[in-house]
């Protein structure tokens, strides 16, 4: 009866829509937090190392990222303008003030814990849906991980970063930077000299995950950034669902999110990652909002399996291309993507699937949806390796565009070094039919009841990825944003 | 007592006017026919009454006493008319019952009637289908998304049979199909046929009016109705075909 569920789940999110007018986590709360001074230098890296407590390989390591960041440039091939960032206007590390260390979740400051119920997100374990354990991050600590014991009795770490460094430092270290070394890009770089707080997940050896795994990241404190680091290893046969979730206050100027997500993927595995993406997008007038530019990466070993499935809804500009390198034989990689931009919202975002093992197979499903005089670039990048035998790569990229103003762009690269591969790409670019509208309104449909229903068919493809949790929250989504996007 | 009334109604698009001034009284309960030779204003008529907004629109239309032409597309529908589209389109993605149950639920809102939930709403349909001849998998695709011609007219059918309107118009729900879907179009069209409801069929073809018989045919040309009768009229437009009419009606 999955057609019924996803009537009623469809039904629910019209309702919220009714109730959600404009960005309704732009809220800012009061509670003490501990903040380093603004800017960035070796000093400022060795105070947050130090706040951390963090091993002296660490801090080596935070201050080779610095040192390699100050010799890299800001990239410009973007098509969207960006003013320059004054990295010395931000403050890098800014931390809830609250007992280091939570043994329940009692513990947890009542204006924290107000602030994730007005969110949504309960952080206490018995109102929680059951099956999803969360950890919240916010600003630059992680505030509360929820179902951490019930986990380890499978075996599954699933913890801040911070206290992966400070409970099992081997692990960190044999694999941080794994996936993504701090030479990879400017950001990359940025993100691991400064990065504070994340979470970090260890699936063992033949062990499915008994529950989703989430993190919801919240940034509240004014001009700070979020540098925060995901890494997760699945080994040889293991298997888990991981959810991240987003959003941030309402204020006027632009804040940087610098994240790294590291997958690590080993014989057999499978890694599904899905992002939620709801960070303020700025006003109307393009003022504000989140510059969202992330370097998120899996790598599969042989026959593992590593999904990416994105709705991004939020942020000033988004600027992101989550990865797979299929190093293993039969190994699978995949990127679903919806990305709604609205009013002077600019999206640049795509995926990267290098070919390296025999038999690899990747699919890129991407739909990008634009509205007002909001921008759209899809780029992306399949390469099959001179070792990909018998690789295949099937890309279907689709841009719907509702309103005059609006664009969107394709830019797709494919480099192919071996002659046995199978690549297609697929695109289309279409206008919000007046057919299909005026269909619908024949039919009684109000006309924006008919744009939300056009938009959530044309993403369909990608919302059947998700946990069926965050269907209705991404449905919600989508219709809050589109208010007011026709007339 | 009439359903609908139109009386002076012209349309025109591009600069180009298609209907000059057309008058048209619909009983209730009645079936009527228009034909006409190709470029007379057929289709126009039927995307004016439905409220397309492409086309500069003078005159009066009534539905049951009500000014039509100040209403939102949307609005014409829930007060009960229904337009079988010449060529329905396609929407990619959106499952026909979800489609069909957001339209039926928009419909009985404005009757002043619960909403039907997923359940109800398939056992009401289910039971409407049979009339056109379509089997339940139908309602697991996506609207019209790849249909055949005939899948997407009968389509159009049952929309008409779960929505019920009041005034439904037919728009060349014929063209393009084969007897036997002709056959089962009509009689689903037939079976709907009702004291309080009425239908406007616009056609070609003398054969679907074998078997939805009109009450009355009329005959648009140049933008006006050149000439109204019984349902032989239609039989000595195949015969003699339109030429002569197209005369009367420029003088």
């Amino acid at each position: 009866m999955t057609d019924v569920t996803d009537e009623i789940a469809a039904e629910k999110s019209e309702i919220q829509a009714l109730a959600d007018r404009q960005y309704q986590y732009g809220f800012s709360s009061d509670f003490e937090a501990d903040v380093v001074p603004r800017g960035l230098n070796e000093d400022i890296i060795r105070l947050i190392s130090s706040k951390k407590d963090e091993p002296e390989w660490l801090l080596e390591w935070r201050l080779q990222a610095y040192r390699a960041w100050l010799e890299m440039t800001m990239p410009d091939w973007q098509m969207f303008h960006l003013d320059p960032i004054d990295f010395q206007d931000i403050i890098y590390y800014a931390a809830p003030k609250a007992k280091p260390s939570l043994e329940s979740m009692d513990e947890v400051d009542p204006e924290m814990r107000e602030m994730f119920d007005k969110l949504g997100i309960s952080l206490t374990e018995q109102k929680r849906l059951s099956g999803v354990a969360v950890d919240a991050v916010v600003d630059s600590a992680s505030v509360a991980t929820t179902f951490r014991k019930q986990l380890a009795e499978v075996g599954v770490i699933f913890c801040s970063f911070s206290a992966a460094v400070r409970d099992h430092p081997d692990l960190v270290r044999k694999y941080l930077g794994s996936v993504v070394p701090f030479r990879d890009n400017y950001f990359a770089a940025l993100n691991s000299a400064v990065f504070s707080d994340g979470s970090f997940c260890f699936i063992p050896k033949g062990v499915k995950c008994p529950m989703e795994l989430s993190t919801y990241f919240r940034m509240n404190q004014a001009d700070t950034g979020q540098f925060e680091r995901t890494l997760i290893v699945a080994e040889e046969g293991a298997s888990v669902s991981y959810l991240e979730g987003c959003t941030a206050p309402q204020r006027d100027n632009n804040q940087l999110h610098a994240a790294v997500v590291e997958i690590l993927a080993m014989d057999d595995a499978n890694v599904k990652y899905s992002t939620v993406q709801n960070w303020y997008p700025g006003d109307a007038e393009g003022r504000g909002g989140i510059h969202n530019f992330v370097t998120k990466r899996g790598k599969a070993l042989e026959n593992a399996k590593i999904s990416w499935t994105q709705v991004e809804t939020g942020s000033a500009i988004t600027w992101k291309y989550p990865s797979v390198i299929l190093s293993g034989d039969n190994s699978v990689g995949e990127f679903y993507s919806v990305a709604l931009t609205t009013n002077h919202q600019w999206a640049d975002t795509g995926t990267k699937m290098t070919h390296i093992g025999k038999n690899t197979t990747s699919t890129i499903v991407s739909k990008g949806i634009s509205t007002h005089v909001a921008q759209q670039v899809y780029r992306g990048l399949v390469k099959i390796m001179r070792s990909a035998e018998g690789a295949r790569n099937h890309t279907q990229c689709d841009s719907l565009l509702i309103g005059g103003k609006s664009g969107a762009h394709t830019l797709p690269y494919i480099e192919v070094k071996n002659s046995s591969a199978q690549v297609e790409h697929e695109a289309y670019t279409s206008k919000i039919g007046e057919d299909q509208l005026f269909y619908c309104r024949q039919r009684g449909i109000s006309e924006e009841d008919a744009v939300s229903m056009i938009v959530h068919g044309f993403c369909r493809d990608v919302f059947k990825e998700l946990p069926m949790e965050y269907v209705v929250e991404a449905r919600n989504l989508l219709n809050m944003k589109l208010e007011g996007s026709v007339g | 007592m009439n359903l609908l009334e139109i009386e002076g109604l012209t349309a025109t698009i591009n600069g180009k006017q298609i209907l000059k001034g057309l008058d048209l009284a619909l009983p209730a309960g009645q079936v009527h026919a228009i034909m006409g030779p190709n470029g007379a204003g057929k289709s126009t008529l039927a995307n004016v009454l439905a409220g397309r907004e492409d086309y500069e629109v003078s005159g009066s239309v009534r539905l049951d006493g009500e000014d039509l032409l100040t209403m939102a597309p949307e609005e014409r529908a829930v007060a009960g008319l229904f337009l079988a589209f010449q060529h329905p389109v396609e929407i990619p993605g959106v499952g026909n019952s979800y489609f069909l149950r957001t339209a039926l639920n928009a419909v009985r809102s404005a009757r002043g009637e619960d909403p039907l939930d997923a359940m109800d709403f398939m056992a009401y349909t289910k039971e409407r289908m049979a009339l056109v001849e379509m089997d339940a998998s139908f309602l697991g695709r996506s609207v019209n998304e790849g249909f055949s011609g005939g899948e997407r007219k009968r389509n159009e059918i049952l929309q008409m049979a779960i929505l019920e309107p009041r005034m439904a118009i037919l728009d060349e729900t014929d063209s393009g199909l084969d007897i036997d879907a002709v056959r089962i179009v009509a009689h689903g069209a037939n079976t709907l046929r009702a004291p309080d409801r009425s239908m406007l069929v616009i056609t070609h073809h003398q054969r679907l009016l074998d078997e939805l018989v009109p009450d009355v045919v009329h005959v648009l040309a140049e933008g006006r109705i050149v000439r109204s009768g019984g349902p032989d009229l239609a039989k000595e437009l195949e015969a003699s075909g339109y030429a002569r009419l197209e005369l009367e009606g420029a003088r």
